[in-house]
């Protein structure tokens, strides 16, 4: 034992991250001929699938579009795709495969499940086999788990171009890269996973749910549904809504260790991957290492921490009577510690949100750990393409710090970083913070609010913070506990949602629109490297500072005390 | 390009990326796993005859002392409710953890202190799975009730026991819902 950490956990860690590696930078550099409109591998069955949507949707597909109509396009998608999903939900006891009869969700319910499915943060606050027709899930939801995600590689393909184009206004075609992604990029990834879990005993059928009778004599309702092929995307495109209302701790959604390892891979592939297509498409691959080394550096000691908390677990296990503190309350036998710990980590660094372990029931510093890694804005990994746009929302600001404390000019990859820049990208940094704290407030001072706490003492503000904390990063995990299906809950959530999606795509896109017309600047003895060790230490110093400071006294009123009053006994 | 000069491109992708991902994409994996995976495709079901006695991946509710006992579960309604998954959500400090960690204790009426997963409920409440030390610790209320001999019942636990999948991953467990069918003579 290193660390508390068991041989065993530092072996799957070790070989978790190997894999990783290696599936990532040749898919980064799929990636980066999918954005850049060159012929793939897949072209010759696909190609003609492509000519048809562009046809089709007569959407000038050669066209370039500027910033502004590149964000005008990605607003009317999603707003097209929230009301096609709300009419579903709201309509979904006339829709067909309903075999249980599910009546159409309540419009508060409704709302809060379309946003969380559109803004990518598939936060759960249906309770998927009591809630959702099969046609909802298949239609409805994975429709929205592969557009949704598709979204966000488009508005970083832009960002990205945005820093390797010289003096122009043109960004990319939003229906050509939107179409592209999700037929040449997300389309054979999900059926490869679909298939693969679909072997470890995934269900994918539309059978009613079947009543058992139990060895005991009893009877079991045994639920159903075409499972494998949105589990596959649900991980994939860090959407993370759970089929079933126990996400991938249902054995039906991850029955088996090796489904586990799988899954734990799909949710950071694509982001771990978009890092060498940024490398890539900037011209220098240098800078893509960089930034996947800052996420690595914050990733793998806080899994190793939040590893070695559960283990060390919760003495109040051992006065119940048992034989160690190792806490397993919440998690399931065939993942043990190891496997809860790293799936939490890992979907809260991506913002997948997916579980396969309660987080509530987490002892309360390692349930702080994933609640952290959503606080630092979902930039560890982080979402699909949203993840590595935000990380450069940080880079263009450590670039203006460490510019301002040697007084030169800051610069990013030729770019000059302007006051414009900045303004954007804290926006983008401080939007989620605020509404994250405002809105915690909110909730904690209202009667409504104070309604869906579940767990006594600091645990209860925890479950609050969580909640916002994972609804304004898009990220949707929960500390499940908290009573959220309420007008209340869903109505602020869902708002959060929205604000945390579109004010940080929105300046974004802003910045990328400024940087573009730029003029390249020469490299100069002057400039920062962005490459060094050096600059990688300041960025995860700056990520690090911001977290730390918005969030610390909420973080000393949540798990802070609850920690105390647990080895207090 | 205004706003308007989006819509019928939002309109005719949205109506084919859901005939796409919505229709023609989960009806591939149906057919590829209903063809390569039959019976995981349908829940790996255990039937006796013609009648469904419970999947292979979904966790029972046992409780007499003849049976191998699983995690606890906390979904509604009944234990191990496979209608409605859920966890405890119990924080660490939560009395009713405590009530139920001490309840399941004394139910096992075993001397000293026993395994932590036998005292938690799991995530999913659907839990199959209990650990060898968790199982191991039963073996002598089940031999007695049933009257055999224990190493009988140990035959039933190992062999209904996996390690790690390829030496790497999870955790060594035991199929709590197997070893009660292989009790009861009805493991096929």
């Amino acid at each position: 034992m290193m660390l508390g950490v068991t041989a065993s956990g530092w072996l799957q860690l070790g070989f978790y991250m190997c894999v990783l590696t290696a599936l990532a930078v040749p898919l980064g550099g799929y990636i980066a001929r999918v954005l850049s409109g060159e012929r793939t591998v897949l072209s010759p069955v696909l190609a003609p699938v492509e000519r048809a949507f562009l046809n089709l949707s007569q959407s000038r597909p050669n066209e370039d579009m500027t910033w502004k109509q590149y964000a005008t396009a990605v607003i009317t998608f999603s707003l097209g795709g929230f009301l096609l999903l709300f009419g579903l939900l709201l309509s979904q006891g006339f829709m067909p495969l309903n075999p249980q009869r599910l009546p159409g969700l309540t419009p508060d319910l409704a709302f809060n499940t379309a946003v969380s499915f559109v803004t990518n943060t598939n936060w759960q606050s249906y309770g998927g086999e009591t809630t959702l027709s099969y046609f909802s899930q298949m239609v409805g939801l994975t429709v929205q788990n592969f557009v949704s995600a598709a979204v966000g590689i488009a508005v970083l393909a832009v960002l990205m171009r945005s820093l390797s184009r010289r003096s122009t206004s043109k960004l990319g075609n939003f229906w050509t890269d939107l179409v592209r992604i999700n037929l040449y990029m997300l389309l054979p990834l999900a059926l490869i996973v679909a298939v693969v879990l679909g072997s470890q005993g995934v269900i994918q059928t539309f059978s009613a749910y079947i009543t058992a009778q139990t060895l005991e004599g009893g009877s079991q309702t045994l639920a159903l549904g075409p499972v494998a092929s949105q589990e596959a995307i649900k991980m994939l495109g860090t959407n993370g809504g759970g089929f079933f209302n126990t996400n991938s701790a249902h054995p039906f959604e991850n029955p088996t260790p090796f489904s586990n390892f799988v899954e734990l891979i799909s949710i950071l592939l694509i982001p771990a991957a978009l890092c060498f297509t940024f490398g890539k498409m900037v011209g220098d691959k240098r800078q893509g290492i960089a930034i996947f080394a800052a996420m690595t550096l914050v990733f793998v000691p806080m899994t190793v921490a939040c590893i070695a908390l559960e283990q060390s677990g919760n003495p109040h296990l051992i006065a119940a009577g048992a034989d160690s503190a190792t806490n397993m309350e919440g998690k399931e036998t065939r993942f043990g510690i190891a496997n809860s710990a790293l799936w939490a980590t890992a979907t809260t660094a991506a913002s997948n949100g997916s579980v396969n372990s309660m987080h509530d029931s987490f002892t309360p510093l390692g349930g702080m750990i994933p609640m952290i890694l959503m606080k630092f804005g979902e930039v560890i990994y982080g979402g699909a393409g949203s993840g590595l746009y935000g990380m450069l929302v940080f880079v263009v600001l450590t670039v203006f710090i460490a510019g301002l404390m040697v007084g030169r000019t800051p610069e990013y990859l030729g770019k000059k970083i302007g006051g414009y820049e900045i303004k954007m990208a804290s926006i983008a940094v401080l939007l989620p913070c605020a509404l994250v704290l405002i809105c915690s407030a909110v909730a904690v001072l209202s009667p409504l609010g104070q309604a869906g706490i579940y767990n006594p003492g600091a645990q209860g503000f925890s479950e609050v913070l969580y909640a916002f904390t994972s609804a304004a990063n898009n990220n949707g995990s929960a500390f499940a506990g908290l009573g959220a299906n309420n007008p209340f809950y869903n109505s602020l959530l869902g708002l959060c949602m929205l604000f945390g999606r579109f004010f940080v795509l929105l300046p974004v896109l802003a910045i990328a629109g400024s940087l573009a017309v730029k003029q390249s600047v020469p490299v100069s003895a002057g400039t920062l490297p962005t490459h060094t060790p050096l600059f990688v230490a300041i960025l995860i110093g700056v990520i690090v500072l911001v977290g730390v400071l918005t969030y610390a006294p909420a973080l000393a009123l949540g798990p802070v005390i609850e920690h105390l009053t647990m080895i207090k006994g | 390009m205004s706003f308007t000069s989006h819509i019928r491109p939002t309109l005719v992708t949205l109506g084919l990326f859901t005939v796409l991902f919505g229709g023609v994409y989960p009806l591939t994996v149906t057919a590829i796993s209903g063809t390569a995976f039959a019976d995981k495709a349908q829940g790996s079901l255990i039937r006796e005859g013609d009648t469904v006695i419970g999947s292979r991946l979904i966790g029972q509710n046992f409780t007499k002392p003849e049976y191998l006992w699983g995690r606890l579960s906390a979904t509604a309604e009944t234990p191990y409710n496979a209608g409605a998954s859920s966890g405890s959500n119990y924080g660490v400090n939560n009395p009713a953890l405590h009530e139920a960690a001490t309840a399941r204790k004394t139910a096992l009426g075993v001397e000293g202190p026993v395994p932590v997963d036998l005292i938690t409920a799991s995530g999913s409440g659907l839990d199959p799975h209990i650990s060898p030390a968790a199982a191991e610790i039963q073996v002598p209320r089940i031999a007695a009730t049933r009257a055999v001999p224990a190493a009988t019942v140990r035959a039933a636990i190992d062999a209904a026991t996996e390690g790690p999948t390829l030496g790497i991953f999870g955790e060594a467990r035991v199929n709590v819902l197997e070893v009660n069918l292989r009790l009861d003579g009805k493991f096929k």
